[in-house]
């Protein structure tokens, strides 16, 4: 909402300076957003009278001009095409100083001398318009030679206010010297127009068929109009600074209107309107072609104003083309009416029709403010394009009009909210200062002073005590209200015992070289499809770019172009982790959160000290192993996976205790190669969020104080014989005396069939509750070679 | 035979050893069993015997002595032989280390864990809650019906069913007031989604809110705990502001500005010159938004506040760009470690 400082001031003048006023403002709650000067920063204008105008002797576009300043009278040279006798302007004296720093100076145009120039609003800031000169007529006319900063009031500025939603009352002059009024506790200088008289008898016939979208309508047909007058300065420049262009003089004056009281209101082409106007909602299959130009295919939900010829306007939102006022228009039919908020809210949104009327009827419009709207607007109009005014015509359905509610306010409730006691004459005096109509005021046991109020029909937001409690806490002050904290009992929090914190495991990736990215949750579906394919993630229904516009299924997307733009950056060795939730479709869908891992590049930082290696699968799972590890999984396996985006020779689905609760592998070629992340290889793992945050309780075992015994020795395979195999081979084995399995060397080559690998092992043989002997160490090793020639093939190197 | 300068030689034999094996030799020389020393004893059988018992000493005294030498020349042979190995074993210790990669977490995540921690510290819990929500929780259960003026300030991404991404975290604090009765002491800090996307807003973007439900709880609780965080998390004695705003699900509802944590209220480029920061929006929930979840608003109230965590952690580490955070380069995360 933007006004003008002036303006309001007319309404409303507390004695306080410009930067208090703005504060004030803001901390009512009326944001002030912006506040810029109203323009016409220049010296030396004045209000000059154009005396006479004469064809220039040898310039067909240029006048010849005398201009009378109130004391003196020069002759300056024009191009304005409205340049005329009688006419008073801006006149910029010799040595006066335009905007941009342009300093008048005596000219000679085609021969004739110019001692100064008549100026265009654009060429003073005060406008854009740059095709004539200003036009003040008669307004100024006792004014000619004053300053123009002072003749215009220029020492002014708009000031813009972001208002909150609840705030529809402020969308006006008066609303917001109403609120300025409050804040200091001064009255408002206001003095409602009185009803202009008939003097035709001229009606036009209104029906409500929705009377709840449309519970009051008033219309007044106006005669015989001069819609070529030229909207007066003072009022254009009003408009002006509050944002508004001028358009015609029958626009301007109701756009006035709705500045100064809030109440939009329209004006129809009354020879356009066919029989009667009917307020109803549109039928299916109903369009209408708005003043803009643009054809909109209306739906049922939408409130119209309609003749007999169909819809002329959109209630609240837009007119229509065929019934809008024209330039050869003679007789109008004024609307002014209270459309019901929640029959416009929407409407403009849905046909993405913002404008300055469906704000303020989304938000509420003073639903006792038509009668006197209609009486400012008719003032105007008649005193700018003349015109024969007939009865003003009030459509009423007064059940459907907001109620006047009464609302109490509890003493005890006040102070309990705010956690202040506020003085109950304070309390009398802030409600009276809101306007709000005490109907009672009582004592009651255990509540204290309880008041009854009715809130003015421009309070139409207070319905309930709530609403009492914060209006008081708003006008006495919220830096009145003291600081303390809740006093509440000392219960103390429940921390799961087998469970870690978010940050816990985010703290130990960290810890293990992984540095946290947070990608968007919507990716692009090439790159989704890509790494999941076969799936048909959840579409957004209305995403911002084709890039955003799918959810997650996985964490693989984010990784990827994480470490794709860190590829672009020269980065060359990239460790990034994610924990975030990803979007499962299915028959419901499920928010699964997932944890990503992502290597790829060095394996060290270059340095003297390491080589220049790349990372591995076996880097890719120590880090898998390690973390699962601190996660308190027991018994994890590494099964085959068919999983189509990793690497058929490096892939594996974790298991733990049986379960699967992830993957791990290197991406699979095709798609490193179509992501051109190079060949050095890239290595993720995916983790589901429940296993990676559990952490089992761990438990004592007894540790054996007897010695510990090692034998390592080396054995021949076939090449499709496992790891885990020789693993599970070893301990189904040896049982419990077994307390340790290290396979430490693996060897292909030399002495060693082509199928065939050698693998060594290091078993660790304790007993609790002995010191082994050299016999039973032999009898672990033979058990071992037995069962690993027995099971697997195998023979001793 | 002089046995002072059997002494002399040995002495000068020690000192000329280089390490313990040629110490050795000299110890054999001189005291072993063919050794110059024991031979000297030997032959005392060949003296008169009232002579033998001061020969015997002298001999004895000789042989203590370069036992004693040959005791010092070891120490300190080993003293240099340690100081060679010491002296070979030197590196230049201004050569970088052999250092495994450190990681880190995301700025975004140190700063919403330090709010965390400083909630949890006074009793509050953390709740998550999900991203893909339904109108009902993200609007309508927070007094936001169809059509309110409200729901023009979140911009929201929708799917075809109907089903939206969560524009605030408060849909959290719903689903904490529908299953739990107060005592509610609750944070929920989180992603949330708005179609925005310019230099100051990012479609995805965190918030951490803050739900106190109780008997008695008051606008000045309210105050007072706002203040207190902003004062904790960023250290500094600020001073706050509170201004009359709205938010359909709480009332009275405000704007809390924060003194400029950079300038201290002087002015500067990071409060554009005007001393104050928008921080946080708060207020006292709406008796509305408490009955919708099934909470008596007559006999409990309470407050609810909501701060952006991209916010939060901008000022704290005086990012002047949020879109950095989102864009996971590892020059800039690593900054943060």
């Amino acid at each position: 909402m933007k006004f003008s400082e002036a303006w309001l001031r007319e309404w409303v003048d507390p004695d306080v300076d410009r930067a208090t006023l703005l504060e004030q403002l803001t901390m009512a709650g009326l944001e002030v957003e912006s506040v810029e000067s109203v323009g016409g920063d220049c010296s030396g204008v004045v209000v000059g009278k154009v005396i006479q105008a004469s064809k220039h002797p040898d310039a067909e576009k240029l006048s010849v001009c005398q201009v009378f300043d109130g004391k003196d009278t020069f002759q300056v040279v024009c191009g304005a095409p409205n340049v005329r006798e009688g006419l008073v302007s801006a006149f910029a004296r010799v040595g006066a100083v335009l905007p941009g720093d342009f300093e008048i100076k005596k000219a000679k145009l085609r021969g004739v001398e110019s001692q100064g120039m008549l100026c265009s609003a654009a060429e003073l800031n005060l406008g854009e318009d740059a095709d004539g000169i200003l036009e003040f007529e008669d307004e100024l006319g006792d004014k000619l030679g004053s300053d123009l900063t002072t003749a215009l009031a220029l020492d002014d500025v708009t000031i813009d206010l972001d208002l909150t939603p609840n705030r529809g009352d402020c969308l006006s002059v008066r609303g917001l010297a109403r609120e300025i009024g409050v804040l200091n506790d001064v009255a408002v200088n206001h003095q409602a127009t009185a009803p202009t008289e008939a003097t035709i008898e001229s009606t036009f016939e209104v029906e409500l068929e929705d009377p709840a979208g449309c519970p009051r309508y008033l219309g007044r047909v106006i005669e015989g109009i001069d819609i070529r007058a030229r909207t007066p300065f003072w009022l254009t420049e009003r408009l002006r600074r509050c944002g508004l262009r001028s358009i015609d003089p029958v626009v301007d004056v109701t756009n006035y209107v709705m500045l100064e009281l809030g109440q939009p209101m329209h004006a129809f082409d009354l020879d356009q309107l066919d029989t009667k106007i009917v307020v109803r909602t549109a039928d299916a299959g109903e369009k209408i072609t708005l003043l803009d130009g643009q054809e909109i295919a209306l739906d049922e939900s939408t409130l119209l104003i309609t003749d007999a010829g169909g819809p002329v306007a959109i209630a609240g939102v837009m007119g229509g083309e065929r019934s809008g006022v024209q330039d050869d228009t003679q007789d109008v039919f004024l609307e002014c009416a209270y459309f019901a908020p929640l029959s416009i809210a929407g409407t403009a949104r849905r046909f993405g029709l913002h404008t300055d009327a469906s704000h303020r009827y989304e938000r509420g419009v003073d639903f006792d403010l038509q009668v006197q709207a209609m009486d400012r607007a008719t003032e105007l109009l008649l005193s700018v394009v003349g015109g024969q005014p007939g009865p003003v015509i009030e459509s009423v359905e007064a059940s459907h009009l907001p109620p006047v509610r009464r609302v109490s306010l509890r003493q005890r409730r006040l102070d309990e909210l705010l956690g202040v006691a506020i003085e109950t004459a304070e309390v009398d005096q802030l409600l009276d200062r809101l306007g709000f109509t005490l109907v009672d005021r009582s004592e009651v046991e255990g509540d204290g002073v309880v008041w009854t109020i009715e809130a003015p029909s421009h309070r139409f937001d207070i319905a309930i005590e709530a609403d009492l409690v914060e209006e008081v806490c708003r006008i006495y002050g919220y830096n009145r209200i003291p600081s303390r904290t809740p006093v509440t009992g000392l219960a103390l929090r429940p921390i799961a015992l087998e469970r870690s914190e978010h940050n816990d495991l985010k703290r130990q990736l960290a810890a293990n070289g992984f540095q946290e990215v947070i990608t968007y949750s919507f990716v692009d579906p090439k790159l989704q499809d890509l790494l999941d394919p076969g799936v048909e993630p959840l579409a957004l229904a209305n995403p911002m770019s084709s890039e955003q516009s799918v959810m997650r299924t996985n964490l693989l997307p984010g990784l990827v172009d994480g470490l794709r733009s860190n590829i672009n950056r020269q980065q060359v060795g990239v460790r990034l982790f994610e924990l975030g939730l990803c979007f499962l479709p299915g028959e419901k869908l499920e928010q699964a959160l997932l944890l990503g891992g992502l290597m790829w590049g060095r394996r060290a930082l270059e340095s003297l000290h390491a080589a220049d290696d790349s990372v591995d699968f076996f880097d890719l799972k120590g880090e898998v192993e390690r973390l699962l590890e601190w996660c308190g999984h027991k018994s994890v396996t590494y099964e085959v996976t068919d999983d189509s985006v990793l690497h058929p020779g490096q892939r594996a689905a974790i298991h733990a205790d049986g379960v699967e609760i992830g993957r791990l592998g290197r991406l699979h070629p095709e798609i490193e190669q179509r992501l051109e992340l190079g060949a050095a290889g890239t290595f993720v793992f995916e983790i589901g969020g429940d296993a990676a945050l559990t952490r089992p309780l761990r438990a004592f075992s007894e540790i054996s104080k007897f010695p510990s015994v090692r034998r390592d020795f080396a054995f021949v395979v076939q090449e499709s014989v496992s790891a885990r195999q020789v693993e599970e081979c070893l301990r189904g084995a040896l049982g419990d005396a077994l307390v340790e399995f290290r396979l430490f060397d693996l060897y292909r080559g030399k002495g060693i069939d082509s199928n065939e690998k050698s693998i060594a092992v290091g078993l660790t043989f304790q007993d609790p509750s002995a010191t082994l002997t050299e016999r039973e160490i032999s009898q672990f090793v033979e058990k071992a070679v037995t069962a690993l020639e027995r099971d697997l093939n195998a023979r001793l190197r | 035979m002089n046995i002072d300068k059997v002494v002399s030689e040995a002495e000068a034999a020690i000192s000329q050893a280089r390490d313990e094996a040629g110490l050795d030799e000299v110890r054999v020389r001189y005291l072993g069993k063919k050794g110059e020393l024991t031979a000297l004893l030997k032959s005392l059988g060949n003296l008169a015997a009232e002579a033998r018992p001061a020969a015997g000493a002298a001999i004895n005294s000789a042989k203590q002595q370069v036992k004693s030498l040959l005791a010092l020349r070891k120490a300190s042979l080993g003293a240099e032989q340690l100081a060679t190995i010491v002296d070979q074993e030197a590196v230049d210790v201004t050569l970088p280390g052999r250092r495994p990669a450190l990681g880190g977490l995301h700025p975004i995540t140190q700063a919403l864990a330090r709010a965390e921690e400083i909630f949890v510290g006074a009793g509050y819990e953390i709740v998550a809650g999900l991203e893909v929500e339904d109108d009902y929780h993200n609007f309508e259960a927070l007094n936001i019906p169809e059509h309110h003026p409200a729901r023009a300030m979140h911009d929201t991404f929708y799917f075809r069913d109907g089903m939206l991404l969560r524009t605030h975290t408060s849909p959290a604090q719903v689903h904490v007031m529908e299953n739990q009765q107060p005592p509610i002491r609750v944070i929920c800090p989180g992603r949330v989604y708005r179609r925005d996307n310019d230099l100051t807003h990012t479609p995805m973007f965190h918030q951490i809110e803050g739900l106190v439900i109780d008997r008695g709880i008051s606008f000045a609780d309210l105050k007072g705990t706002v203040t207190e965080f902003v004062q904790r998390f960023f250290e500094k004695d600020l001073e706050l502001r509170f201004r009359p705003s709205y938010f359909p699900f709480t009332e009275p509802s405000a704007e809390v500005d924060v003194q400029c944590v950079h300038c201290l209220g002087s002015g500067c480029r990071v409060c554009s010159h005007n001393g104050w920061l928008e921080i946080m929006g708060c207020g006292l929930v709406h008796p509305n938004a408490l009955e919708m979840s099934g909470i008596d608003s007559e006999e409990f109230s309470g407050f609810a506040f909501g701060m952006g965590g991209d916010r939060l952690a901008m000022l704290l580490y005086e990012v002047d760009d949020l879109r950095l955070f989102f864009e996971n380069d590892l020059r800039f995360l690593r900054q943060f470690n």
